[in-house]
């Protein structure tokens, strides 16, 4: 049974289409991600699924009720906002037992599940504070804990680590994925960054102008993009795009190596003349041109640091490149991936 | 040489302040100062023209003020004052805080329109309503009673106050409301729980505000109410304390003193918060 | 593994969460202000315009409809003309007096000197004491007889007691005070606002100014001042619509006289409607207010909208 499932869910704002069409079912205990550039829709069809936007038409179902015309509190939903939305007068520990205060619960209960949910989350020593004594780590703390004490069905994340430090948000990624693999709770999570989107999700919806381009494991979305938004959209650099026969070729910068690095078998040969050279320690990325493109364009190769020939780099001469033909994807003239033609 | 130019020009310029300064502080300060000596005058010094006014060259003394508290009205005028204001701070709060609150969370051209028409009633005249008013007081029956002024006063400071609480909620951010919704409050449940505790500053500010508005009243005051004895503290000590056409400066510049400090006391301790609260709703 | 929560058992009526919507709870928190508004303002107003076009006095009040006879009775007769016109130049001299003023404070409060709080509360006095109770004091420092002014110039030697003039007795001088005690009382206003109006230019656009050369003139004029027009506009909306509408500085000070020579609008609406009971007389001169409001009002807020940067 599907934890939330939403069918045909459309959402107009006088003239404009914020979520136009969007159809999705999110099983038990998966961590699905929305993922999509800003203003595509994601927050609106996030804040849909809870409560605080009401869809123009379709259906919702959390937990296998129908929740179009009930309030977030009645819908077992939790959220937990960009910038937290913690309560500013309360302690931490009035702000985790919020929730279930207003449920009406004994207060010996509501202090149990506190004690459980603080622990959980390691900030039991933080319970007396308040807000804005707390670090930007500790606040997103503060607000999963207050979203997961009420044991929802759904906990919707709208892109709370966009307001943390990058050095934070590689560590608070992992936190919050092992957590949610540990509880088992059922995640939506939106963000604009795929990065996070690759690590951390089950699924991913990709999604452009309120609709859902591709939905998909990382795995299927990297290497199986079903239009051309979504295999630009995904990976950096993003997938080199070259006009062919009417639509279009691509392949990953890291497909695209010098033909010597390319195992035998089948490949496509390019003409390439590098222009810049990028040093990045890790890897390094070279741009320059194909000979024969039908229109001018740079093109990306992402190299090993090391152990490549000096003359395949050397900018302005031609070298051979190649690509490997499974690794060729096709795409026709609106943008649908299609088979090899 | 050079240097002691230099000097020169930059005590003339320090002169030059402060001069300016001091201008305008005795600009601004002197008729107080005057309320101040005139009241503690005794009559004899004050009504002669040959002594030096600046000073008292008799005695001063407290005739006026026992003679206020003792033989005018000034006591009742107090009273009636104080009930007015705390009448009126009430009604504007009932009314002006939930409607601010509304307001300011209402987006789209509709909130918007409302948020003018609100503030644009402010400004219409009460010497222009005075005149309707005063035919409806009376088919009410209320001509001649503080208690019109109860009835009337709000009508300027709920749309005032409105317009300054709206602009101190569009400062909460919508955030916590929407916490506090997916946490399990009704709507009406967030606006009282989380936006009214941290609304409190500005919740006094209106109520310092208000009362301090309806003190100072005089137009409605003057046309509403002709009874001694129903008077508000201003239009009392402004019309009252005359025999015929002799005027009692002394009890009159009491009276003006005691009414006058409360609220520069008061909107001294409130002017930052106030002038924010105007300049943030104007300056978008 | 955590256990799943239990929502509640649907389906419910389409009312049961009906304050939940906020549209519904949006209107009702809104409605009694609006009420009250409507109710004690909005009718009010109409009534006045009613009164203005009927013959309805005090003593004779009836609802009978004359057009604009009003209007064209009261712009015939030169009191009025006169009231006009006084209420026009008390407006634009104690606008512009506190404009310069209130200018000329806030440069000098801008910088921290030793005192600045002690002055910055003292200067706010007139703005913020009750307009009728500071106006009487300036009655008290005019009085014909026992005037402190005229003490200080015969005393300083300027003029003789015989020449001390009689400053609300005499037509000019009395329009000179009503001038002056309102600026008086409206200039803190305009430090306040200039003041903060001047802090809130960016700290980032002054430093580019002085970069590029600017002198302290050029700075204010071309680059501080057109920044906070915006807010300068609104305080002088205020401060118009205030001024123009004014009865309690007239009627402490000179009770229109002498011999209506400083009778202003407000104060003729007051004594032909409310003392002598003319009710649709007084309407129609009270109404004479809301062209020039109106023009002001929207003609400034436009402007406004305009140079929205």
């Amino acid at each position: 049974m599907a934890a939330v499932l939403a069918r045909d869910i459309f959402k107009t704002f006088g003239e404009t289409h914020a979520v136009d069409g969007i159809s999705l079912a999110v099983p038990d205990g998966e961590f699905m991600v929305l993922l999509g550039p800003s203003g595509c829709g994601k927050t609106t069809f996030l804040r849909i699924i809870c409560g605080l936007e009401q869809q123009t038409s379709g259906d919702l179902m959390i937990g296998g009720h129908v929740v179009n015309d009930t309030p977030p509190r009645a819908r077992g939903v939790a959220m937990m906002f960009q910038s937290y939305g913690l309560y500013p007068h309360y302690t931490v520990r009035k702000n985790i037992a919020f929730p279930l205060r207003t449920q009406g619960l004994p207060s010996a209960q509501i202090d149990k599940k506190v004690a459980w949910a603080s622990q959980l989350l390691g900030i039991d020593h933080l319970l007396d504070r308040r807000p804005r004594q707390l670090s930007g780590g500790e606040r997103q703390r503060v607000a999963l804990a207050r979203a997961l004490v009420r044991e929802p069905t759904a906990l919707l994340l709208d892109e709370p680590l966009s307001n943390l430090d990058a050095k934070l948000r590689a560590s608070a990624r992992t936190e919050i994925k092992q957590f949610q693999q540990r509880v088992g709770v059922t995640t939506i999570y939106v963000t604009h960054d795929q990065v996070e989107a690759m690590g951390m999700g089950d699924r991913i919806a990709v999604i452009d102008h309120g609709k859902i381009r591709q939905l998909g494991t990382p795995a299927e979305i990297y290497d199986n993009p079903a239009d051309l938004f979504v295999a630009t959209f995904v990976g950096a650099p993003p997938m080199n795009l070259i006009k062919h026969n009417g639509g279009y070729l691509g392949f990953r910068p890291e497909n695209f190596l010098p033909k010597e690095m390319v195992a035998n078998g089948g490949c496509t040969e390019f003409s390439f003349r590098v222009e810049r050279s990028e040093y990045l320690g890790s890897e390094r990325i070279v741009y320059g041109e194909i000979e024969g493109a039908e229109t001018k364009q740079i093109i990306t190769a992402k190299l090993p640091p090391a152990h490549v020939a000096d003359e395949s780099i050397r900018p302005g001469e031609w070298h051979p490149y190649a690509v490997r033909n499974s690794m060729l994807r096709y795409f026709d003239k609106d943008g649908k991936r299609v088979s090899r033609h | 040489m050079e240097a002691v130019v230099k000097t020169a020009r930059k005590t003339a310029g320090q002169v030059g302040f402060f001069g300016a300064v001091a201008f305008f502080v005795i600009l601004t300060t002197f008729p107080f100062y005057w309320m101040v000596i005139t009241s503690l005058k005794s009559n004899s010094d004050l009504y002669n023209v040959t002594n030096i006014p600046f000073w008292f060259n008799e005695p001063p003394t407290l005739e006026h003020f026992k003679y206020l508290f003792e033989q005018t009205l000034f006591t009742t005028w107090l009273l009636n004052s104080l009930i007015i204001g705390v009448c009126v701070v009430a009604i504007t709060l009932v009314t002006a805080v939930p409607a601010g609150y509304s307001l300011a969370r209402m987006t789209g051209r509709g909130g918007e329109t409302l948020g003018i028409g609100i503030f644009l009633t402010y400004l219409v005249p009460p010497t222009l309503l005075f005149l309707p008013l005063s035919r409806i007081i009376a088919e009410l029956g209320l001509q001649n009673s503080m208690w019109s002024l109860v009835l009337v006063y709000p009508t300027f400071t709920i749309p005032f106050c409105t317009w300054l609480l709206m602009g101190f909620f569009k400062a909460i951010p919508v955030e916590i409301e929407e916490a506090a919704i997916v946490d399990g409050c009704s709507l009406f449940g967030a606006f009282i729980r989380m936006v009214i505790p941290l609304s409190v500053p500005a919740i006094l500010t209106v109520v310092i505000f208000t009362f301090t508005l309806t003190l100072q009243e005089f137009v409605y005051a003057l046309t509403f109410v002709s009874a001694s004895d129903q008077k508000t503290i201003t239009l009392g000590v402004t019309t009252d304390l005359v025999r015929g056409d002799i005027f009692f400066w002394g009890e009159i510049m009491a009276g003006a003193l005691i009414a006058s400090i409360p609220v520069a006391i008061a909107y001294n301790l409130f002017l930052d918060r106030f002038i924010s609260g105007i300049t943030g709703g104007a300056v978008k | 593994m955590v256990s799943i929560a239990e929502p509640i058992a649907k389906p419910v009526s389409r009312y049961r969460f009906i304050l939940d919507r906020r549209e519904v709870l949006g209107s009702l928190l809104v409605a009694p202000a609006v009420l009250y508004v409507l109710l004690l303002v909005g009718i009010p107003f109409l009534l006045a315009v009613y009164y203005s076009v009927s013959a309805y006095t005090i003593y004779n009040p009836s609802w009978r409809f004359v057009g604009l006879a009003n209007f064209e009775q009261i712009v015939r007769d030169p009191v009025f003309l006169g009231t006009l016109e006084n209420t026009f130049i008390f407006t634009f001299g104690s606008q512009a007096l506190g404009l310069i003023l209130g200018k000329f404070g806030a440069f000098l409060l801008l910088r921290p000197f030793p005192g600045r709080k002690i002055v910055r509360a003292l200067i706010v006095l007139p703005w913020v004491v009750p307009i009728a109770l500071a106006t009487v004091a300036w009655q008290w420092m005019f009085d014909s007889l026992y005037s402190v002014i005229n003490w200080t110039l015969i005393a300083l030697g300027i003029i003789t007691r015989a020449q001390a003039p009689n400053w609300l007795g005499t037509p000019h001088l009395a329009m000179l005070c009503i001038i002056l005690v309102n600026a008086w009382r409206f200039f803190p206003f305009a430090i306040v606002i200039f003041l903060a109006g001047i802090t809130s230019v960016p700290q980032d656009v002054i430093d580019a100014a002085i970069v590029d050369g600017a002198g302290f003139w050029r700075r204010n004029y071309q680059i501080i001042m057109p920044m906070i027009l915006p807010i300068v506009v609104i305080g002088l909306i205020f401060g118009i619509v205030f001024t123009f509408t004014d009865l309690s500085i007239v009627l402490l000070l000179t009770n229109g006289g002498p011999v209506g020579t400083t009778s202003v609008l407000g104060f003729e609406g007051y004594q032909v409607g409310i003392v002598s009971g003319d009710v649709s007389h007084g309407a129609a001169i009270s109404l004479f207010m809301l062209p020039v409001l109106f023009v002001v009002v929207i003609g400034m807020l436009r402007f406004i909208r305009r140079r929205e940067i």
